[in-house]
């Protein structure tokens, strides 16, 4: 009788957490256990999994909203971090420190975000189905749009313009001396000499996670809920659904701008021009490996995905070439990256109509 | 046509279920060579599951076959593909067309049995690379032509003719098609409601074209809902009602009304009694005017019908005659115009809030694409356009600022229906994809009752529901209309359903009323505002 219950135990953990994430998971727990016999520390390894965790987990939380409303995967997410490098210069044009040019940076990007976001969701409104192609144009025509006017744009902060013409943002600007690590460093707790817990960054993603869970649980965020997974009956219960699929673009896209920003504090650089070019697939497949489909995601989903996926990125790179002795790690990180990324989309599902 | 005249087809004792819920039963008739066959009944009663039994469509042997026999020529059949049909000389012609507007009759006609000539090409590449042989081909489809005796040019474009033509050209196609072995040609063919969409002048000529036909010995099965039609043609004609066969009977002789009988006067066994309403003093809850409805196949033209307030009206109907447009009309999910007069006050159309914030909801016929979240739990479906609409099962904090979801409340209110309309199911928790239809049916009248709508419109409440839960909805809506007061507009195909359950019922023909009747007049004088006939005094 016990061990029947075991069993069915495990089967319902094994249908709800799913197959792919169990393999997922597994090979990132054997590379775990293989990394020290090649030489690779797992300290730091698991140091550079928490952190990439961290910083990438913001823009895949960015997904959710555009996923509950119906809208898809949101592969215009370069549109919002697009708004976060607005206002990461902004914040460095104005020359504000400290902990007080990150929280001016979110001021700034705040603006843009809103409305790019209410564009964007105008424009997805008249494309009803084919969202998610129209989406990954937009990301990719609006960074080609923002290559001319970074160059133009009138920033004159010498840490951030060419310096021979004295005008001209350059493609990375670094963020040393203004928010580097502001939140990396706060209240982290190291642990051993190779890992260091970072607290802040984390802390500021539970929140951020909170407030979307939060939402989704009041009336607006109900129906938009109810918008994603049968926009009809939404309508006959008098839900005005292209409202609220502009609000959740909205958000996605005040998301997108907040997680460029926490990936910039992290990482030590803004990148600019061609940098925002290729951050909508990542965290698409992040999302999907945690589970989600085309028009429901939980954060759960965002939390197991973005772990496995820059776990597997961190981890399958240093291994490999620890193990076969050549630095090719560029060449895998790609292999791996684009690898999850096909697998990611291929794993992709619709709901019951 | 003769009594001598050879049995082509015999149908001995067919019988078909869909997962228990048996939908033709004891099926026995046959056709003789050159003879016209009416086959007439209501949506659902049985005529294209037998057609399809007919043809070895897939989707019968994918529900687990049929039961009796198909026999034709004293030879037992059993086709799996409607090409077996094909060699057997059987052949159908669908209600939609299916001709590329872009090619000519001929090249219609023998579309993928196009006769080819060798050439150097095709002797070197195989017979991929044949030529068309373009004299052969409108030979080949002015012989089909003639056979049907219309007028139909075979080199002009289907892009180009009149319905007509391409209804000929449909036929034409079928009657070119040439059995393998002695089955020489075409000998039974099926036309599934050649003449909805013809005018009178072209629908007569097609009747002609098939009397030719009969004498040339191809036995015809007719499906109509012009029943004047399968007078005037056929030489015997069959009723279907509820997967049996009513009526077989020559047609000579039959009268329309006698037909119309038939094909509706079925009694429903169920504890419902019909209640006698008492309409004196009571006023208009809702009038609609010049209604109409740009909903596609079920358009409504100009509709006015005033409903009291406490009734239960019905509104009945053929398929597509615009029963179904008044209510997703009203209730704002297709473009509508008119004037809505609610309690006094004029509705706004074509939005739906303002409708259900005056009081008023709809439980659709549409369940799965539109009642339900197929998706979500029981709890999400009841609940959630009460707490869109009415502001209900949520928690308020800061003053109304926040309204969260009371999840407790929810799950509460959900129970109790389960409990009230006995919903079958393991938890509230489960999604609504993996209920029964009737069950399903019931999560959506829950839905509509937790909005305690002042006005109900119902459609279709029990298509595609078994009979035990087609009684516990039709009582459910019976006990709500009482306790509750609430004025029930239900809109259905099944008339006996609607004069069991309705206090009176309007009959929607063309878009418009074409009659309202107290529901306990006889069912012919219903079926005949259904096909359009005025009723005699």
């Amino acid at each position: 009788m016990e061990k029947l219950t075991m069993k069915e135990r495990y089967d319902e953990f094994i249908s709800r957490f799913g197959w792919p994430r169990i393999i997922i998971g597994m090979f990132l727990l054997f590379l775990f256990i293989v990394a020290p016999f090649v030489g690779v520390s797992v300290s730091t390894s698991l140091s550079d999994t928490i952190n990439r965790f961290g910083m990438n987990c913001i823009l895949v939380l960015a997904m959710v909203p555009m996923i509950h409303s119906g809208c898809g995967l949101n592969f215009g997410l370069p549109l919002g971090i697009i708004a976060g490098l607005l206002g990461a210069t902004l914040s460095l044009q104005f020359e504000f420190v400290g902990a007080s040019s990150f929280a001016m940076a979110i001021v700034f990007a705040t603006p843009f975000a809103l409305l790019f976001g209410w564009g964007y969701g105008k424009l997805l409104n008249k494309v009803k189905g084919g969202e998610m192609m129209i989406a990954t144009y937009v990301g990719f025509s609006s960074v080609a749009f923002m290559c001319m006017m970074w160059l133009l744009l009138p920033y004159s902060n010498p840490t951030m313009v060419w310096g021979f013409e004295g005008k001209g943002l350059r493609t990375t600007i670094s963020t040393e001396g203004y928010y580097l690590h502001i939140l990396n460093d706060f209240l982290a707790i190291p642990i051993g000499d190779h890992f260091t817990f970072p607290t802040g960054m984390i802390l500021f993603f539970a929140l951020l996670a909170f407030l979307v869970w939060a939402f989704l649980h009041t009336k607006k965020g109900t129906a938009m809920t109810a918008v994603g997974s049968n926009p009809i009956f939404a309508k006959a219960s008098g839900i005005n659904i292209d409202k609220i699929r502009i609000l959740s673009v909205m958000m996605s896209t005040w998301l997108g701008a907040i997680g460029i920003l926490v990936y910039q504090q992290s990482f030590g650089f803004i990148q600019l021009y061609m940098g925002p070019f290729f951050m909508a697939l990542p965290a698409v497949s992040a999302i999907l490996i945690g589970g989600a489909s085309v028009n429901k995601a939980s954060i759960p989903n965002v939390i197991i995905g973005t772990f496995l996926f820059q776990g597997i990125l961190t981890m399958t790179p240093s291994v490999m070439n620890s193990a076969i002795q050549t630095d090719m790690s560029e060449v895998i990180r790609i292999i791996v990256s684009n690898g999850m990324i096909l697998y990611a989309l291929t794993r992709k599902t619709e709901a019951t109509r | 046509m003769s009594e001598e005249n050879d049995v082509l087809l015999e149908m001995r004792n067919i019988s078909k279920d869909f997962s228990g819920n048996q939908v033709l039963s004891d099926i026995n008739f046959t056709v003789r060579e050159g003879e016209i066959l009416g086959l007439v009944g209501e949506n659902g009663a049985g005529k294209s599951t037998l057609m399809k039994i007919l043809f070895g469509m897939d989707e019968i042997q994918a529900t687990g076959g049929y039961g009796g026999k198909v026999i034709i020529d004293g030879e037992e059949v059993n086709f799996t593909t409607p090409l077996d049909a094909l060699d057997k000389g059987i052949g159908m012609v669908h209600q939609e067309f299916s001709l590329l507007p872009n090619f000519t009759a001929a090249e219609n006609i023998l579309l993928n049995r196009e006769p080819v000539k060798k050439s150097i090409v095709s002797d070197l590449f195989g017979d991929r690379m044949d030529s068309i042989d373009r004299e052969k081909m409108t030979e080949l489809a002015d012989k089909a032509i003639v056979k049907l005796d219309v007028e139909l040019d075979s080199s002009m474009k289907v892009s180009s003719m009149p319905v007509g033509h391409m209804q000929f050209t449909e036929i034409a196609r079928e009657l070119s098609k040439a059995g393998k072995g002695e089955n020489q040609g075409i000998r039974l063919l099926v036309l599934d409601e050649p003449t909805a969409v013809l005018s009178e002048q072209e629908a007569n000529s097609l009747l002609v074209a098939m009397r030719k036909l009969s004498k040339r010995g191809i036995a015809i099965i007719f499906i109509s809902h012009r029943l004047q039609e399968i007078i005037d043609v056929c030489d015997n004609m069959m009723v279907m009602r509820d997967g049996l066969i009513i009526k077989h009977t020559p047609a000579k002789g039959v009268k329309v009304q006698d037909i119309a009988k038939w094909m509706v006067g079925r009694s429903v066994k169920t504890e419902i009694e019909h209640r006698t309403f008492d309409y004196s003093g009571k006023e208009t809850v809702l009038s609609i005017e010049n209604l109409w409805v740009d909903m596609p196949g079920e358009t409504v033209r100009d509709i006015n019908l005033d409903v009291k307030k406490g009734e239960i009206i019905g509104i009945g109907g053929m398929a597509g005659q615009g029963k179904l447009g008044i209510p997703n009309g009203v209730m704002g999910l297709y473009t509508s115009g008119g004037k809505l007069t609610f309690e006094g006050k004029e509705l706004l159309l074509n939005n739906p809030k303002s409708l259900l914030d005056a009081g008023l909801a709809f439980v659709s016929e549409d369940r799965r694409g539109v009642g339900l979240l197929l998706d979500e739990t029981l709890e999400w479906n009841v609940s959630f356009s009460a707490m869109q609409v009415n502001n209900k099962y949520l928690k308020k904090y800061f003053k109304g600022l926040f309204s969260w979801r009371d999840t407790e409340a929810i799950e509460k209110a959900t129970n109790e229906y389960v409990e009230s309309l006995q919903i079958k199911c393991i938890s509230t928790k489960q999604k609504a994809k993996e209920l029964s239809g009737g069950n399903q049916q019931k999560i959506c009248l829950a839905k509509a009752f937790a909005l305690e709508p002042k006005l109900l419109f119902v459609a279709e409440p029990t298509r595609g529901i078994d009979i035990g839960a087609k009684a516990l909805v039709l009582q459910a809506l019976r006990k709500y209309n009482q306790e509750a007061g609430t004025t029930i507009i239900m809109v259905s195909s099944e008339l006996e359903e609607l004069r069991l359950i309705c206090d009176r019922v309007a009959i929607i023909t063309d878009g418009k009323v074409a009659g309202i009747l107290p529901a306990t007049d006889p069912s012919e004088d219903f079926g005949l505002l259904m096909v359009g006939e005025k009723v005699e005094d």
